[in-house]
């Protein structure tokens, strides 16, 4: 694999170096870290960390000086930094000069001035009473027949809550706005001060439909600061996981996509087949959503014979009563033909906004990082990773790029479990030295960083998570317009991105 | 094409004195409502497993349907407001308002870890660290997430708290339908 790069380059320097970065290395913005180094160099440090297309990682690294608490900006060059910007402001106080719409982001309107809870110097128990501030301006349209429908926090269903503004004529919208970071619990700073092991608890809480892959990312940073590499048969068995998950979430996902349409026979077997495997979870590692999978420096538990055996009939059963509920999908010309064209998410706006995972494969963006940075077992399966990549963009496409990766998961399992490695499933970390790290796993909603760094007294000083959701929401905002209000749902649907682990 | 079959589901039977904690669920509903239990969700901050469980409850293996509850779209038709999350500074306001909108007697369920007392997140500076402290908790339903089956125990436990509430609210009630 190509060795990682990291350069520092002079705060001025940084949209030059952007420039340079995207456009020589054909590099997609992946993540940017913001941290209170005030303590050691004196300055705040940013990270910007590039994915080129030719593999590994280029960090573009700028101090910014805490008595002009400001940065250029290098959204007006690469959309996908428009939210990092805003949080470094939000939670570090620095501004993003240049940045096209610097309104706030994470914290809401009624957070008072000068609060920035990723400083060092913030103390949570400081009183922070609700201000009265003026309500958040959306962007708005105007002009003779404009409706603007206001949407959530609280929805009808039982979903997460976020807002949408759509501004439409008659049922066309024409914009859609999403406000965020509702369920914003302060998790970064939760971590800081506690010990590495603690950490991963709450790692695999950020979000419960991908908690596996959270706790894989996480605990691959750590073992990445302490040198450590685990076992191959702990790698397996993750990797094994890894997959249950995808399989479990894209089989509850199809059937979301059907209840986005009112089919609610699809529905039904979409959450059938998902509690199989989700009882299948829980016999093997006792708990549904795979919390306690991961332990640092390998897995939990063991599989056996009886578990192998489990595995192998319940996936069997998984498997063909799928072909059915596929059959059923695409069965039904009504069903296609409302998915078919609806809310396509173009390739050149995946691409802008640095999208991953189902949404960019279904919009003609070819990566996984399952195969473009191979972690767990991944690089040493008897087969390759499947990367299914379809170009149309619509709701249709990212169905049928889901369905393909449930036979694909499927694969892949009984390949582990054909060549599954013997010895053992941990090692233990020993003392972990000080130094960040990020670790990458391929989460049912794509690619998905956590960023760690451990301090001199071997607590997490810093921790950033980068979910899939986080490049892909805005996708969702630009594929709606152009469509009619009663095809949000299942637009939305078809993304089927996460609030919790976005908002944090 | 073959549909597999689903869990078939608990027919109704005249009552007797049930067993199954499905069934008695679903008596007590009848006894106290005479109509169904109508539940509105509020994640209040949560990881969205508790959700997704209660989301399960809705499928065809649960389906808390046929017991006679439902999930409506609005707290004005809600009997009991399920809450999962521990109530984040940024939906405080909206948590408020979805309880006030509900008309009494009302029941507050406080669903998980994080929305009985912070669980994982106790200290952070954007949670309230638990539903209590916002809102009145009748039930605490633990776990993290709690089980399915959990939840409908947690709901049965509800219906007990509802009719000590039941009598002691001044609601001009409907005259007893004829069943
Ligand atoms: S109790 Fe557990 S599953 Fe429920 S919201 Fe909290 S962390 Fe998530």
């Amino acid at each position: 694999a190509p060795a990682d790069r990291h350069v520092t380059v002079d705060l001025d320097q940084l949209p030059a170096a952007t420039a340079a970065v995207v456009s020589e290395l054909d590099a997609r913005l992946a993540l940017m870290v913001g941290e209170d180094d005030r303590s050691g160099s004196g300055s705040y440090r940013l990270a910007y960390t590039f994915a080129p297309k030719a593999g590994g990682w280029v960090t573009l690294e700028a101090f910014v000086d805490p008595d002009e608490p400001s940065f250029p900006s290098i959204t007006p060059l690469v959309p996908a930094a428009h939210w990092y910007e805003r949080e470094v402001q939000d939670m570090f106080g620095l501004v993003p000069e240049g940045h096209p719409d610097p309104r706030r982001l994470v914290l809401h309107d009624n957070w008072p001035d000068g609060v920035h809870p990723l400083r060092k110097d913030f103390d949570p128990s400081t009183p922070m009473p609700r201000v009265e501030r003026e309500p958040y301006q959306f962007h708005r349209l105007h002009g003779e027949g404009f409706v603007e429908i206001p949407v959530g926090p609280i929805h009808a269903g039982v979903i997460e809550p976020g807002h949408f503004r759509f501004a439409a004529v008659g049922e066309a919208i024409f914009h859609l706005e999403t406000r965020l970071f509702y369920t914003h619990r302060g998790i970064e700073k939760l971590a800081e001060g506690r010990t590495p092991a603690h950490v991963l608890q709450i790692a695999e809480r950020v979000c419960g439909a991908c908690s596996c892959s959270h706790a894989v990312s996480y605990a691959q940073a750590v073992e990445a600061i302490a040198g450590v590499e685990i076992p191959a048969r702990a790698a397996a068995i993750r990797t094994l996981y890894l997959e249950l998950e995808r399989l479990y979430n894209h089989l509850g996902d199809l059937g979301n996509i059907c209840a986005g349409v009112g089919f609610a026979v699809g529905t039904s077997f979409g959450a059938r087949l998902k509690e199989d495997v989700q009882r299948l979870n829980e016999r093997l590692i006792g708990n549904r959503f795979l919390h306690g999978v991961v332990r640092l420096g390998g897995v939990r538990r063991d599989l056996d014979a009886e578990d192998v055996a489990d595995l192998e009939k319940t996936l069997d059963g998984v498997a063909r009563d799928f072909k059915d509920f596929i059959e059923l999908i695409m069965g039904s010309e009504t069903l296609v033909e409302r998915l078919t064209t609806t809310g396509v998410l173009p390739t050149a706006t995946a691409r802008a906004l640095g999208a991953v995972g189902v949404a960019a494969r279904a919009s003609g963006v070819d990566l996984d990082s399952r195969r473009d940075h191979p972690h767990a077992f991944y690089d040493c399966l008897p087969m390759a990773v499947p990367v299914i990549v379809r170009h149309e963009g619509d709701v249709k496409a990212r169905l049928l790029v889901r369905s393909d990766e449930v036979l694909a998961s499927l694969a892949i399992i009984r390949a582990l479990l054909a060549t599954l490695p013997e010895g053992p499933t941990a090692v233990d970390l020993g003392a972990i030295p000080a130094g960040y790290a990020w670790g990458v796993s391929e989460s049912p909603r794509g690619e998905n960083i956590h960023w760690v760094r451990i301090g001199d007294d071997g607590t997490i000083e810093r921790y950033r998570v980068r979910s899939a959701s986080y490049p892909n929401w805005p996708a969702v905002a630009a594929a709606v317009p152009g469509n009619m209000v009663p095809d949000f749902p299942l637009i939305n649907k078809s993304f089927e991105l996460c609030y919790a682990c976005l908002d944090r | 094409m073959n549909i597999p079959l689903i869990v078939p589901h608990v027919r109704w039977r005249e009552p007797a004195a049930a067993t199954d904690p499905a069934e008695q669920l679903s008596q007590t509903i009848r006894r106290l409502l005479r109509r169904s239990l109508h539940i509105r969700h509020l994640d209040a901050g949560s990881c969205n497993g508790c959700d997704w469980e209660i989301q399960a409850l809705m499928g065809p293996v649960y389906d808390i349907q046929r017991l006679g509850i439902d999930i409506v779209a609005s707290p004005r038709h809600a009997d009991l407001l399920l809450v999962t999350g521990s109530v984040t500074r940024n939906l405080e306001q909206a948590a408020l308002m979805t309880y006030e909108a509900m008309p009494e007697p009302r029941l507050v369920v406080a669903v998980g870890a994080c929305a009985c007392g912070g669980g994982v997140l106790q200290g952070s500076y954007a949670t309230a660290g638990g539903v209590p402290n916002v809102l009145p908790v009748d039930v605490y339903i633990p776990g993290c997430p709690p089980r399915p089956l959990a939840l409908i125990n947690g709901l049965l436990i509800a219906l007990g708290r509802l009719e000590s509430k039941l009598q002691a609210t001044d609601v001009t009630r409907h005259a007893e339908p004829s069943l």
